[in-house]
């Protein structure tokens, strides 16, 4: 849909998803990174185990659909040639430290006047200014600043982080939407400008009730483990279920829908002639979560513990799909491949690395789109892959690049 | 106002909970008129969710709707109503945008599908955002963050090892990730419109957005044939990485450290220089090989600090940490505060109440915190009149029919 813009990404690992987003929605998106490749490049898993450059993993997952050249933004004729791009580009995307391109003198006032209705995106761990805007941070530290961590965990242990990293996909879908907000504003306008984008603030957008919990009742939210809280009653409540060969989630709701569900399982576990216990004395129609005691919430619990013990996940699925019973499964890697939603929506896609001459899936769109199929085309950029083509687009002859390699610029 | 990036532009609504609350809050923020269309029959279920002003439930005192929903119109219409179906047509014929979160087939079954809408209005865009999308096996089945993440496996990457697989802090979690990739698409759609003349039905699934969460693991399986183990805070490529007690009940801080440099300095902040060449810390593989005892030795001293003095110190040496906020922590967080996280807005039954504010800055056209949260039906009127152009006689003869409750 946005064929015709560029952007030139300059991010880490803090800022791939930004580019990853624009880049899918038919931005020419150019990552620029230094002559040895971006440090981010380090970060594993690897392919086969193989810690290089050019197979990390995690470089792969988000910069795929995007080009790549390198350039060293630190000298002279590196920054010339970067003005260069940035007078093709619609946008800048950069996660360095605050102050940083500043000082290499390729600032949003700079390149607004090299390129008038720049938009220039800024992410960092804390945003661009504030208290805490030198802070050092790993996502860890931003899960935990953000207050996502203090939640996560069970009651009588530590805070437990998401082990995979989170934070900077916050920031980075975050920063795709303040991107095109301002992308739709310059449209308008012609003006461009500065989006700042804070890992923390993006990572703090979802903590569901705790804040009014606090601000109205003075309570504050605390871990529960494989159980849920943030009910009107005291009353805990399971959500994760041990099953035959793993775990499924599921618990009763409030409203209509939770009513809806709770009636369903009864039947279900009675239709496969399993005791349902005190299930049945319950009045689902009129069921209110709201006041619901904690011993009413353990009887109800008994048989669908045992219920649940007696299945195999897949079983669990199946029939909670079939009578609409709101449980899942817990996916492992292997089920999600092998999906069947995932898979009848056509959610994986195998796309070429012709240099390890393999074909990998991926996830092949974020949405799906009546007018325009926004695909994963093709994989992350090897080390200055584009440097030849993109180069020639601004019209730097071979000879030029020759001398640009030796002297250590691109 | 001046900065209102998106003037003019109407989104009529039937998004709800916290998916349709998170999607309209970025449209709303940036000068859109959104309006949601909710029902005294079926009011949006964060209405019904604690915490409650005083502690007395009611549709316009619910702590949880008014801290998502600054900057929305709420417009009561009874869609089961048979007046309903004609009023929310000329709605959507006055609309740039129609957006809705319900299990698929909720909307055909009011008579507004995607064909409905666009002959309302032809180049209309629509979003569904639906758990599971509106096409595939389980695209009826309903969906709840809860069960949505436990789909998309975030739980195998939480917890300790040979302990269970936890759920996220927040159980809802999913229904955070896949607003960002709808309001990017409906922002690239509404220009796509602009300038072809041409609308589009946009079908998201929040699974699918959550699998982008966790791409690195999928390729990691693909690659090495490993499913994600429960590691606790340890990271592969840190030593230490983790969660340290504090002074006081419940109270943590994180610390990690990249490399050895950072190793110095935390070892002079704990005032451990003898540790720095230790041949148990010296390198990163024997610090890797002895990481409990590393932890053991970090939390003997951060144990006498608040996390906040723990952050402070660790900080002024170079070494990344951070308090492990709570809600009040976070609630009077200063670096928040100074990116207006919060709005605070006086609410006709809240009173002066703390809603979510702004997401990141834009140096131009800041976001406008311009009215609370609404209550239900508050807008009922300036929509019918003001955008709709009904009546007075007409929308009186509306009101006694009831469809406007």
């Amino acid at each position: 849909m946005l064929t015709g813009c560029r952007a030139l990404d300059l991010t880490d690992e803090k800022g791939f998803l930004c580019g990853k987003i624009l880049a899918d929605l038919g931005v020419d998106v150019i990552k620029v990174e230094r002559p040895t490749g971006d440090p981010s490049r380090r970060i594993g898993p690897f392919w086969h185990d193989i810690a290089e450059p050019e197979k990390s993993l995690y470089w792969w997952a988000y910069n795929s659909n995007k080009r790549g050249i390198t350039l060293n933004l630190e000298v002279s004729d590196g920054k010339e040639i970067f003005k260069e791009l940035v007078s093709t580009a619609d946008f800048v995307i950069e996660s360095f430290p605050p102050g940083y391109i500043e000082k290499l003198g390729i600032g949003y006032s700079t390149l607004s006047s090299v390129k008038g209705g720049i938009i220039l995106t800024s992410i960092t761990p804390f945003g661009l200014a504030g208290p805490y805007k030198n802070y050092k941070a790993s996502d860890i530290v931003v899960m935990g600043m953000a207050g996502m961590l203090y939640l996560t965990g069970e009651r009588e242990s530590p805070p437990v982080n998401i082990s995979i990293p989170q934070a900077c996909l916050h920031a980075g879908a975050d920063a795709a939407v303040g991107t095109m907000i301002a992308y739709y504003h310059r449209e308008r306008t012609g003006e461009g400008q500065h989006v700042d984008i804070s890992m923390q603030q993006s990572t703090a957008l979802f903590l569901a009730n705790t804040i009014p919990f606090w601000e109205l009742y003075g309570t504050i939210t605390r871990r529960a483990g494989v159980f849920r809280t943030g009910m009107s009653t005291d009353a805990v409540q399971r959500q994760v279920w041990r099953c035959k060969d793993g775990y499924v989630f599921f618990a009763l709701l409030g409203g209509l829908a939770g009513a809806r569900t709770g009636q369903r399982l009864t039947e279900w576990i009675e239709a496969e002639g399993m005791d349902s216990g005190y299930l049945q004395s319950v009045d689902w129609a009129n069921f209110d979560m709201g006041n619901v005691t904690q011993e009413v919430i353990d009887q109800i619990s008994r048989p669908i513990e045992e219920f649940f013990l007696s299945h195999t996940k897949r079983e669990l699925l199946e029939g909670a799909v079939k009578r609409q019973v709101s449980a899942c499964q817990l996916s492992s890697i292997q089920d999600l491949l092998d999906d069947a939603t995932l898979k009848a929506r056509n959610l994986w896609v195998e796309i070429e690395h012709p240099e390890l001459g393999i074909s990998v899936s991926y996830p092949r769109e974020f949405v799906k789109s009546s007018e325009k199929a926004l695909l994963t085309r093709f994989r992350a950029p090897l080390i200055g892959e584009h440097n030849k083509e993109i180069y020639s687009e601004i019209g730097l002859s071979r000879q030029d690049l020759v001398l640009l390699k030796q002297a250590g610029i691109v | 106002m001046e900065n209102d990036v998106f003037r003019g532009i109407k989104v009529v609504s039937f998004g709800w909970a916290i998916v349709g609350a998170l999607t309209m809050r970025y449209l709303a923020n940036y000068g859109a008129t959104v309006i949601k269309i909710e029902s005294e029959s079926r009011p949006d279920v964060l209405r019904t969710s604690p915490p409650f002003k005083d502690g007395k439930a009611g549709s316009n005192r619910s702590g949880y709707f008014n801290y998502f929903n600054a900057n929305i119109l709420s417009m009561a219409l009874n869609i089961t109503h048979p007046l309903a179906l004609k009023i929310a047509k000329e709605l959507v014929a006055k609309a740039d945008i129609v957006m809705e979160n319900f299990t698929p087939g909720v909307m055909e079954r009011y008579g507004l599908g995607y064909e409905e809408l666009k002959k309302a209005k032809p180049d209309i865009i629509v979003l569904r955002q639906s758990g599971f999308g509106s096409s595939g096996p389980y695209a009826s089945l309903p969906a709840f963050g809860m069960t949505l993440n436990a789909m998309a496996g975030i739980p195998n990457f939480i917890g300790w090892p040979s302990g269970e697989p936890l759920p996220p802090g927040v159980a809802a979690y999913t229904d955070c990730i896949s607003p960002r990739f709808a309001v990017a698409t409906l922002i690239a759609a509404l220009d796509y419109r602009n300038k072809t003349g041409k609308g589009q039905l946009l079908d998201i699934s929040q699974l699918e957005s959550t699998v982008y969460f966790i791409i690195p693991a999928i390729l990691d399986y693909i690659s090495n044939g490993r499913e994600p183990l429960l590691v606790g805070n340890s990271c592969s490529y840190a030593v230490p990485h983790g969660v340290y007690p504090c002074k006081g009940n419940d109270r943590w801080c994180t610390i990690t450290v990249f490399n050895d440099e950072e190793w110095v300095q935390l070892c002079r902040v704990i005032g451990k220089p003898e540790y720095i060449d230790d041949p148990r810390f010296n390198t990163f593989l024997n610090r890797r090989k002895n990481e409990s005892e590393i932890n053991r030795v970090i939390s003997e001293w951060t144990i006498n600090f608040i996390p906040e003095e723990v952050m402070t110190q660790m900080q002024s040496a170079g070494v990344a940490a951070g308090a492990v906020k709570d809600a009040a922590d976070i609630y009077a967080d200063p670096q928040l505060r100074q990116r207006n996280f919060f709005w605070r807005l006086n609410h006709p039954e809240m009173g002066f109440f703390t809603h979510l504010g702004e997401s990141f800055k834009l140096s131009k056209t800041p976001a406008e915190k311009r009215m609370p949260s609404p209550c239900l039906g508050e807008h009922t009127e300036y929509v019918c009149t003001n955008i709709l152009g009904i009546s007075d006689e007409k929308f009186v003869e509306l009101l006694q029919s009831g469809v406007l409750t």
